[in-house]
This record gives structure tokens, C-alpha cells and sequence, in this order.
């Protein structure tokens, strides 16, 4: 019952009219900042740090913003990923699969509200995590060392293969990729440049966000331009059917066990640090699909699949939460800002955080419930503004787009290399849409690829290369466990299945990715 | 009302140096000053930037406020290339470095450039570099835990922050060096990403050691997880780490600073590298500055101008020397 007394301190903390406008403001800008494709939320957290530093906010205050504005984002990257196709953000990346399908059979206003219901579960239910299971978590991160996180990411690795309902091959061909690109840059075990051809701008490696926006949202302006003057371009015919602004009961009922499942397996990804919230959307969209899509109906619009993810990404940003106030240690890329943040406020973070500075912990933590409940009210009404988007016509759109991933690119890290980079990969994204292969995969296979090798190198170094080390303890055999059978059996099973998923998709010709 | 007399001192103290230092002063105007920051927002270089730039503003030190730009890339590799190539006379511009800096400098990480490109303002502070092992370790000074390497180099593993090559490897392989270690190749080195990465896997047991800066680690030691063998400091610091010995006192010369500074255009004219270095050497002096650098964990390191210079030098040719022997540059 203590939390329950100090989080009712908290409450007292977060309840001024200046911490309830400072998280209205940032909900709204991170809504938007989410949205917005080119800013996620670990920049959009950073970008506002100047303005926390102007204004001269206590501690307090300027957490409160700082993570209504991350709490803020991972709502709004859903919102570009259902209407256009176009991630706003990493984590969002999985609300594509199924939330751009819904918005082409007229549902956009249902898996807009689903996704923003599915966002407030898991963030809220993860907020809970946050308040009682802190301490108790912490000692799971500590059982995850180099050779479990390298068992963990393989495992996620192997559920790629399940993503790909129709071309195997072409999936493993994406995700075959997206390791090469992870290879760029200097690796960290041994100082020496990979792929980087003496240019000093690839040292750092290819950033995710450029890589994402290049080959979701450019390539969807060249598409357009091809297209240009007829009808098949991006966001339909004109007569677009913006269904629904509330979803309806049954969809509702249907979704409630994707929504738990994806909260308990977002906010456990989210609680390694190491893992973070693109690895909880995407195993909380595998595991959804591989458990319930008995009929094939992942990747054509289910509206599980928009649950899943976005309840599993917003999990994780809570569960990121957890490392970083408990240990001190980033969950995330955005935590890793936060935590920047809160040293430049005379704070250390660490494990006593919560007995040295309980109003900020708790204080923080109220806000966070607040920040919630505020995002759902903005988000459900405003779902009958955003469907509106897709009554632009594309003539209007997709010039839009194109300045805003260019603005969005060059305001984060002011390289102009970076925004040639971006549109290499929007060309890259253009010829591979042409050959149908899917896109999801690269960007998985960059994010998963860069930490299962250094992890992997981790392991082996402390290890003196044995390879043993892989299995040496039970965690690591029960997640090897799962891979084999996540990667084993679909082949197994797929021998049969495949032809009859093949014909329907032939019928329907929808895209994956 | 208290501070602000501070700072009226601290501007006349400013004042008056800015002419010991340089009569001809008045020669340069500053406007629209600028820092660059050569990483994105939210990391140290970014911090460097604001904090100096906040702190000139509020001792009015500079007109106006001063802008800052981030210029990510390459590990500042970037920044520093624009800077030589592009930027290379401006007056009003200065560039966020720290000891990352002169460590790519030396390993040639940023190709084609060299540190005599720029000129080297000043030292705002510097984050001491640590070892230390876990709190149930059986080792208690850093000669037991080096005598340990020596024996069987495959027994220890130290985790660290940086790439391999980076600051953090460098800092043990300099201790390891001194102590005697004649290849000190042979020396665990695990690089994670960040510092508070490498301490979690302090903690789970997944290595024995961990090397980073006083700061990183600052958490972990008030809550006693971790125990700390030895500050790389040239005499012990105050406050929280008071109380560790430092390598030296148990007979390891090895002073690792993380310093954080400022340097310039190669052809900023003489009069606004005074300038700079004034003003810089002002923000340093003041109360305020030393609030900073009391919450950011910096220890004292007051390098300006010349001094600065030779300090960024020797310490480019040590890592150079360093970097030879560990096979990572030619």
C-alpha cells in the first residue's frame, strides 16, 4: 500500500494548473511530433529540451512535459501508419501491416479509434506495472545478459519468417538486407570501419529514422509521381469511405485479448534495456498473428493486428520507464534523452532515485495517468479530424510529405548528407515495392540485426569463444526453445497451408507491407 | 538578489580579464554568436553547447543569446570536417569537444583532418574516469584486480561505455600498461552502448569489471552496488567520491580525464581566440559554472588558451602512441 500513499502524493505533485497545461501542451505537440513523419519521439523529446531550459522549469514540470511529449508520440505514430502508409516513428512501424489495409477497405475511422484504445490499455496498464513492479523487474533485466539478449533478438529474428504470408523468399531476401545495412558504420568490438568507404558521415552508421522515412514515406511520393494523372495513386479515387469514428462493440470484443497480450509482451520488452518499444510492437504483432490468424485475414486489415502493436508500443515506453528510473539505465532511445535530461537537472539517476526524489518519481508517475487519459480524450474525438486527411487529394498530400520527411530529417541532425541518404532509400523503396518485396522486413532486420551481432560479439569475448556460453543458462535454453519452434514449425506447417493463403491473396492482391 | 551580484562580480572579474588577456580586445565585436554541437540533440556535446551558451548569456558575457547548432555525424567527424573546409575564418563560431575528440583525432577517425586544423579555446571541466567491480567482488584495489589480468587475462572481462578504441578501453589499458603489463592487447574489453548498459551487466554478473566516468556511475555507487577500486583522478575528489583512493595513491600513475572544452576556426583571427578564451576562462570562474559542474558530476579542469593547446597535443600523441600498439591504427 505504500505506492498507493505515494502515488497519491504524487497526484498532489502532478494536480497544478501549470504540470496539467505543461502535459496538455506536450500530449498535443507529441501527438503531432508522432505523427509527423521524420520525428519520433526520442527527437521530439530532445528538440524541446532547449525550450525546458528557457523556460527555467523545476525538475518536476519539465519531466511532466518531457514524457507527455513521449507518451504523446507513441499515440500519434500510428496516425501516418493507418492513413498512409508512412510510419511516423520506428515503433509504429507494425501498425502499417494492418492499420494501412483497414484504411483502404473504408475503416480508417475504426482503426484509428481501436489503435488509440489499444495505445491507452497498454500505456495505462503499463503505467500500473511501473507503480508496483518496479523493483521486482529490475532483477529480470539482471538475469538478461550479452547471451540472452543475443537469444532474445534471434527469436525475434526467427518470427520474421511468419511475418511474410506470401513470399518467403522475397521476406528473407528484405531481412537479408536490412542485416547488411546494419553492418555499416564502425563496429563497437573492434574500432574499425565496416562499409563506410572513407566517408565520414557513414561512421555513425545508417540512423533508423532516415532509413524508415526514406522508404515508407519517399517512396511513396515517387509512386505518385509515376502515377500522376490517374487514378491509382495513393489515397484512393476520391471517393474514399471514411467509415466509423467509434468502433463498434464486437470489434472491440474481439481485440480485448490482442490488447492484453500485446501490453504484457510490450512492457516486458520494454523493461530490458536493450530491447525497447520497436522490439514490443513487433513481438507483440507476431505473436498475435501466429497465436489467432486461423484464417489469414493478418495483413489484409485485421483489426488485431492494429490492436496487438499498438497496445505492445505504448506498453513499452512505459516498461522503459522502468530501467531508467529504477537503475538509471535507457530503455530506449528516448529514455536515454530523458535521462540526459534529468543529470542536467541535478538529479542521479540510479537505484535510489525513488528514495532520494520521490516527488519526482511519483510525481512523474501521476503524470503519466493524467498525460493517458488526456491523450485518449484528445485522440478519439480528433479521429473524425484525422480521417479528413485522406479527402486530400494526393496532388495536395504527397507534396506535403515530401517537405515535411525533408524538414523532419534536416532539423534532427542538420546533415544534408542525411537527406541524400533518405533519398537513396526512397528510390531503394520504390524499385523494391515494383519487385514486391516487402519493406517491413529491412527496417526489422536493421534494428534486430545491429544488436543480435554485438550482442552475439559480446558474448563471445567474454566467453573466449565458446559457443557454449549461448546455452549456458536456463533462460537462454527456454528462449532458443522458442525460436526453433517460432522458426521450425511454420515451415513445417506452412507446407500445407501455403498454397490455399497464396490463392486468396491472388484474389485480393492486398500488400503487406 | 544574491546571485545577481554574483554575476555583476563575476562580469566586472570577466571584464578585467578579458584586457589582462588581451589589450586589444576591443578590436573584436562578437554577434550572432554560434556553437556548434557536433551530435544530435540530448547528448554531452549538446549539454557543452547550452550550458556555456546559457551561462555566457546570463553573465553577459556575449551580446544576445548564442545559437546552437547541432551537426551530428561521424562521431563529430562531421562538424569538424565543415569547420576546416568551410568555416574555417569565422570569428563567432566555437565547436563543442571533450576527450572523445582528441581520441578520434589521434586514431585518425576523422580522415583527413588533424587537430592543428582548429585552434583549441579552452577546458570548461572533466569527468574522471573510474574502475570498479562489483559490490560482492573479492577484489578491493586496483593492483589486485590488475595482478588477476596479469595472471590469467581470460579471467576478467571489463565493460565499458565506448567503442573498443575508445575512451573507456584506453583508460584500462593505460592502467594495465603501468602496472606492467606488457601486452596489453590481451586485456577483456567489452563494449556496450553506454555506460549504464555496462554497469547493469556489472551487476548481473556478466563481467567482472567495469570502466567508465565518475558521473556514469555516480547512482549506482550512493546505493552501494557497485564498489569502486579506483578514481582516475590526480588527487581525489570531493564530494561522493571522497572517500575511493585514487590509482595513484596505490602506486598506478594513470589520470583519466573526460574533459569537455571548446575549440575554434583554424584561421579565427587573434583577437576573437582571445576573446573566446577570455570569456570562456570567465564562465569557468563563475558560481554559476561551478553549480554546473557540481550537478553534471565535473570534476576541475582549468586549461585555457596555450595551455589548452599543449594539453590537447600531448594527450593526441599518448593515444596515438596507445592506439600504435594495440594493433588499432598503423
Amino acid at each position: 500500500m505504500d505506492s498507493l500513499q505515494s502515488l497519491a502524493d504524487g497526484f498532489l505533485i502532478a494536480l497544478t494548473w501549470q504540470n496539467l497545461g505543461l502535459a496538455l501542451i506536450g500530449c498535443l505537440l507529441g501527438t503531432i511530433i508522432g505523427a509527423l513523419p521524420g520525428l519520433g519521439p526520442s527527437n521530439g523529446v530532445a528538440i524541446l529540451i532547449p525550450l525546458v531550459f528557457t523556460l527555467g522549469l523545476p525538475a518536476t514540470p519539465a519531466l511532466i512535459l518531457l514524457t507527455s511529449v513521449y507518451y504523446g508520440a507513441m499515440y500519434g505514430g500510428r496516425i501516418s501508419s493507418i492513413l498512409l502508409n508512412i510510419p511516423g516513428d520506428e515503433p509504429a512501424l507494425m501498425t502499417t501491416l494492418d492499420g494501412y489495409p483497414m484504411a483502404r477497405k473504408g475503416q480508417a475511422g475504426e482503426a484509428l479509434s481501436i489503435s488509440g484504445i489499444s495505445s491507452f490499455v497498454g500505456s495505462f496498464f503499463a503505467t500500473w506495472g511501473l507503480v508496483f513492479l518496479a523493483p521486482q523487474l529490475v532483477k529480470v533485466a539482471l538475469l538478461f545478459g550479452p547471451a540472452e539478449y543475443f537469444a532474445l533478438f534471434t527469436l525475434a529474428f526467427a518470427t520474421l519468417g511468419g511475418l511474410a504470408s506470401r513470399n518467403q523468399a522475397k521476406a528473407a531476401f528484405a531481412a537479408a538486407l536490412g542485416l547488411g545495412i546494419a553492418m555499416i558504420g564502425v563496429d563497437g568490438q573492434t574500432g574499425v570501419p565496416r562499409f563506410t568507404f572513407g566517408e565520414v558521415h557513414l561512421y555513425d552508421g545508417i540512423d533508423f529514422l532516415v532509413a524508415i522515412v526514406g522508404m515508407f514515406a519517399l517512396s511513396e511520393v515517387f509512386t505518385f509521381l509515376e502515377h500522376r494523372g490517374t487514378t491509382q495513386a495513393t489515397g484512393g479515387d476520391g471517393t474514399v469511405k471514411l467509415g466509423r469514428i467509434t468502433p463498434p462493440v464486437s470489434m472491440l470484443k474481439q481485440t480485448s485479448g490482442s490488447m492484453a497480450r500485446g501490453t504484457i509482451l510490450g512492457f516486458l520488452a520494454g523493461v530490458l534495456p536493450g530491447a525497447g518499444a520497436s522490439l514490443g510492437s513487433f513481438i507483440a504483432y507476431s505473436f498475435e498473428k501466429r497465436l489467432k490468424d486461423k484464417e489469414g485475414t493478418f495483413g489484409k486489415g485485421d483489426p488485431r493486428g492494429v490492436a496487438a502493436p499498438e497496445a505492445g508500443n505504448n506498453a513499452a515506453a512505459g516498461g522503459a520507464l522502468v530501467p531508467m528510473l529504477a537503475l538509471g539505465v535507457p530503455g530506449s532511445g528516448t529514455t536515454a534523452v530523458l535521462l540526459a535530461m534529468l543529470l542536467a537537472l541535478n538529479i542521479t539517476p540510479g537505484p535510489l532515485l525513488f528514495q532520494n526524489n520521490p516527488d519526482v518519481v511519483w510525481g512523474l508517475v501521476a503524470a503519466l495517468f493524467i498525460a493517458n487519459f488526456m491523450l485518449l480524450a484528445l485522440n478519439i474525438p480528433m479521429v473524425g479530424f484525422f480521417v479528413r486527411l485522406l479527402m486530400i487529394p494526393p496532388r495536395y498530400l504527397m507534396p506535403g510529405v515530401a517537405m515535411i520527411s525533408f524538414v523532419g530529417i534536416y532539423g534532427v541532425s542538420g546533415s544534408t548528407f542525411d537527406l541524400m541518404v533518405m533519398i537513396a532509400f526512397g528510390v531503394l523503396g520504390w524499385v523494391l515495392r515494383k519487385l514486391d518485396i516487402p519493406l517491413v522486413p529491412i527496417i526489422l532486420g536493421v534494428l534486430l540485426g545491429d544488436q543480435m551481432e554485438k550482442n552475439l560479439r559480446r558474448a563471445m569475448t567474454i566467453s573466449d569463444g565458446d559457443v557454449m556460453t549461448l546455452v549456458a543458462s536456463p533462460l537462454s535454453i527456454a528462449l532458443w526453445t522458442m525460436a526453433i519452434v517460432g522458426f521450425i514449425l511454420p515451415m513445417l506447417v506452412g507446407r500445407y497451408l501455403r498454397p490455399k493463403i497464396a490463392d486468396t491473396d491472388a484474389v485480393e492482391g492486398a500488400d503487406p507491407d | 538578489m544574491k546571485l545577481l551580484s554574483v554575476a555583476k562580480v563575476t562580469f566586472l572579474a570577466a571584464a578585467l580579464s578579458v584586457t589582462a588577456y588581451a589589450p586589444n580586445a576591443v578590436a573584436f565585436e562578437p554577434s550572432n554568436t554560434e556553437c556548434i554541437a557536433p551530435a544530435g540533440a540530448g547528448g554531452g556535446w549538446d549539454f557543452t553547447c547550452r550550458q556555456v551558451g546559457k551561462a555566457l548569456q546570463d553573465l553577459k558575457l556575449i551580446p544576445g543569446t548564442m545559437q546552437v547548432t547541432n551537426l551530428a555525424g561521424g562521431g563529430g567527424g562531421v562538424a569538424f570536417a565543415e569547420v576546416v573546409n568551410k568555416r574555417d575564418a569565422e570569428n563567432d563560431l566555437i565547436v563543442a569537444a571533450s576527450s572523445a575528440t582528441s581520441t578520434r583525432l589521434a586514431q585518425g577517425a576523422y580522415p583527413g583532418n588533424d587537430m592543428s586544423q582548429v585552434r583549441w579555446l579552452a577546458s570548461v571541466g572533466a569527468d574522471y574516469g573510474i574502475i570498479a567491480v562489483a559490490r560482492d567482488s573479492a577484489i578491493n584495489t586496483l593492483p589486485e584486480l590488475l595482478e588477476k589480468i596479469k595472471a590469467d587475462p581470460t579471467s576478467v572481462s571489463v565493460a565499458g561505455g565506448s567503442a573498443v578504441g575508445g575512451w573507456d578501453h584506453l583508460k584500462v589499458l593505460i592502467a594495465a600498461k603501468k602496472f606492467g603489463i606488457d601486452d596489453v592487447r590481451s586485456v577483456k574489453y567489452v563494449a556496450f552502448d553506454g555506460g549504464g548498459e555496462a554497469v547493469t551487466q556489472l551487476l548481473a554478473g556478466s563481467v567482472q569489471a567495469f570502466t567508465g566516468d565518475a558521473s556514469e556511475a555516480k547512482g549506482f555507487v550512493d546505493s552501494g552496488d557497485i564498489k569502486v577500486i579506483a578514481v582516475l583522478a590526480p588527487e581525489r575528489l570531493e564530494g561522493d567520491f571522497a572517500s575511493y583512493p585514487t590509482a595513484k595513491e596505490q602506486g598506478i600513475n594513470v589520470i583519466g580525464a573526460n574533459w569537455r572544452g571548446f575549440y575554434a576556426p583554424g584561421n579565427m583571427s587573434d583577437e576573437a581566440y582571445d576573446f573566446w578564451v577570455a570569456q570562456i576562462g570567465a564562465v569557468y570562474d563563475s558560481a554559476e559554472w561551478k553549480a554546473t559542474m557540481a550537478s553534471n558530476g565535473l570534476a576541475p579542469l582549468d586549461l585555457r588558451g596555450a595551455d589548452f593547446q599543449a594539453f590537447v597535443s600531448d594527450s593526441v600523441d599518448s593515444i596515438a602512441a596507445l592506439s600504435k600498439e594495440i594493433g588499432l591504427i598503423e
